[in-house]
């Protein structure tokens, strides 16, 4: 309870970066904001009504000042397109990112630890090898050029995978919201259909953001077991005539997840980017394709918004990652 | 590549990083030799060498020697299939895919190279100066990437070019602020590894200021460990400003640029058009490749010690 206090308040310089970060960036707009928000239509008084409305006539600070205490009363704007909070907006899509960034990252965690371990254990071998070109080929793959490439084998030469065309084919209904996870709540509720046309059209997204992620992680393994393998308590593990199996999966294995918990920090920052890009060619209902849609119209709130949002779940996520290093290693609980 | 770590290094490759020792003067001749047989000795970083040629003379010659215009359409050979007249076929409006994949090979170039120089500039200046003065300069210059790193870099770079306005010069901007904080690092650990070393303190004492020895002493001596940096964010900075231009931001429709491109043919991939998005995100995937290749090949060449 102590370390997660204290990791608590390691965070909040963070955090207060982000929002400062984040109010800039709002009154950095290009042109007068006021102007902007009044229309190509308005005359100069209505112009300088808006800029009083806006507080924009006022220091900077106090603009800030009023910009945190919006923020901590959950405000983030309105749309100028849609017309909706953009609180709510990002409430109703942020399921179907989390969903699809979720599964693509366990999807590629449950096949790159493996490898990389397979890989260190057998250097040298067809693994090794097949490790390496994982590891270089997906770090050069743009992650929308992956997407597209395999919508063109999966849908139009195979057909084994439905449109890229959101969450759920056109015949099927959402089913009750829960978690907004699909595949959970179909799964809770019993709705075997649901739960079938969704995991469809989410199987190219996920495995999109599986193999743009992929190589981070699998290289990251391989280098920690190799360096963990060569100490001298898996020699003595050995020497003491454990079988192979123990010493890799209880021993080694255990000493090698702390420096790929530390990737997966990375990784997340990536993901959470390219999932941006997964989303728009695969026409995903989640926040980074509301961001985008907002950004080709010049619409500024949803933009903030999202940019804020992601930067907040992505310090959680860092600070969750911090506290997993000591269910890990209890070294770095007595550390704390 | 496990054979090479085997062969003892070549007599330079000590020389070639002063950890803690004065910089010895290594003369072109031996690094050149080095070079060759590091080339030669790793066929891939050879590969990536020559594909490097193939596309830095790409972006100088590239609109000189495509044979079509890349804005001319003809709407009569529009959507066309890879053919001995079009290499790449054409797209929706009849335009070359190949002249324009060529030709765009210039903007993405010029996009990653300015961005670079510029957090080159000012990451590697801020790493150096953090890392020599310690102190307040260390604790800003932290504070600030920190927050960088605080936001996921894609993100981050999308706000930026939505806020400061939807350009190509804000494309690079934005690249180069993404990229500041791997600079800084670099840097800023390579110089305060030599604030104490021998050649240092020697020109302290030899009266020498500050930025004096920050430029004339430190700067040099790491440059080599930044041009292997430089490489490997090259690769970086030409993904982040594809992905950008893909989402529709930075640069506009009738430019040939490969994110355009592969954004412009993601229509045509649902019924069956794949040349379009193809070609282009191949050479993007290309460029990527070189540029990884090439960093880990120049890293080969200035620190043999963390060879793979």
């Amino acid at each position: 309870m102590a370390i997660m206090l204290k990791r608590m308040t390691l965070i909040i310089p963070n955090l207060i970066g982000v929002i400062i970060v984040t109010f800039l960036l709002t009154r950095a707009l290009p042109g007068d904001p006021a102007a902007y928000f009044a229309g190509p239509a308005a005359t100069k008084e209505s112009v300088e009504q808006i800029r009083k409305s806006l507080g924009l006539d006022k220091p900077l600070i106090v603009q800030f000042g009023s910009y945190v205490s919006e923020l901590a009363h959950g405000n983030l704007g309105t749309s100028l397109t849609t017309g909706q909070p953009v609180l709510t907006e990002i409430k109703n899509r942020l399921p179907a990112s989390a969903e699809l960034t979720l599964f693509g990252l366990i999807l590629s965690i449950v096949i790159a630890v493996p490898l990389g371990i397979l890989a260190a254990v057998k250097q040298g071998s067809w693994i090794d090898h097949t490790c390496r070109i994982v590891a270089t080929a997906g770090v050069s793959l743009p992650v929308f050029f992956t997407g597209l490439l395999l919508v063109y084998v999966f849908y139009y030469i195979l057909g084994w995978s439905p449109a890229p065309l959101g969450r759920l084919d056109v015949f099927a209904s959402a089913p009750t919201q829960i978690t907004g996870f699909y595949l959970i709540d179909s799964l809770v509720t019993g709705n075997w259909s649901a739960f079938r046309s969704s995991l469809n059209q989410l199987l190219l997204p996920g495995l999109t953001l599986c193999i743009f992620s992929l190589a981070p992680i699998a290289r990251m393994t391989r280098a920690s077991m190799l360096t963990v393998l060569s100490s001298e308590f898996i020699r003595t593990a050995r020497a003491s005539g454990l079988d192979s199996r123990t010493v890799i999966i209880t021993y080694a294995f255990r000493n090698a997840m702390l420096p790929v918990v530390t990737t997966l920090g990375m990784v997340f920052s990536f993901l959470l980017g390219a999932n941006v890009l997964v989303e728009k060619v695969f026409a995903w209902p989640g926040i980074g394709s509301y961001a985008v849609e907002a950004l080709i119209s010049s619409d500024f709130a949803p933009v903030q918004g999202f940019v804020l949002t992601m930067a907040i779940l992505y310090v959680a996520l860092n600070l969750l990652i911090d506290l997993l290093y000591g269910v890990i290693d209890p070294r770095v609980r007595l550390e704390a | 590549m496990t054979e090479i770590t085997t062969i003892a290094p070549a007599p330079v490759a000590t020389a070639a990083t002063p950890a803690s020792a004065p910089a010895p003067k290594v003369e072109n001749n031996s690094i050149f030799r080095h070079a060759l047989y590091v080339v030669s000795e790793n066929p891939v970083t050879g590969l990536s060498f020559g594909l490097f040629l193939l596309i830095a003379l790409c972006a100088l010659f590239g609109p000189y020697i495509v044979p079509f215009d890349p804005l001319a359409s003809d709407t009569a050979a529009a959507l066309s299939p890879p053919s001995w007249k079009h290499w790449f076929g054409t797209d929706q409006l009849g335009r070359d895919i190949f002249s324009r994949v060529i030709v765009a090979t210039r903007l993405d170039f010029i996009i990653a190279i300015t961005s670079v120089a510029l957090v080159f500039a000012l990451g590697g200046f801020a790493g150096i100066a953090a890392g020599f003065f310690l102190g307040w300069t260390d604790r800003i210059v932290g504070r600030i990437s920190d927050t960088i790193m605080a936001f996921p870099l894609f993100v981050l770079a999308m706000g930026i070019v939505a806020a400061l306005g939807n350009t190509v010069t804000n494309i690079v901007i934005a690249t180069a602020i993404i990229n500041f904080p791997l600079y800084v690092r670099v840097a800023r650990a390579e110089a305060n590894v030599r604030r104490e070393a021998g050649f240092v303190q020697a020109a302290r004492l030899s009266g020498n200021s500050d930025f004096r020895i920050l430029f004339g002493h430190i700067l040099p001596n790491i440059m080599p460990i930044m041009m292997v940096q430089i490489s490997l964010t090259m690769g970086y900075a030409i993904l982040n400003a594809a992905g950008l231009s893909f989402i529709g931001l930075g640069v506009r429709a009738p430019t040939p640029e490969w994110g355009i491109m592969v954004a412009e043919g993601a229509a045509n991939i649902i019924s069956g058009e794949w040349w379009i998005a193809l070609f282009p995100g191949l050479a993007l995937m290309i460029a990527v490749f070189t540029f990884n290749l090439l960093g880990d090949g120049l890293r080969d060449l200035v620190d043999p010690q963390r060879r793979t």
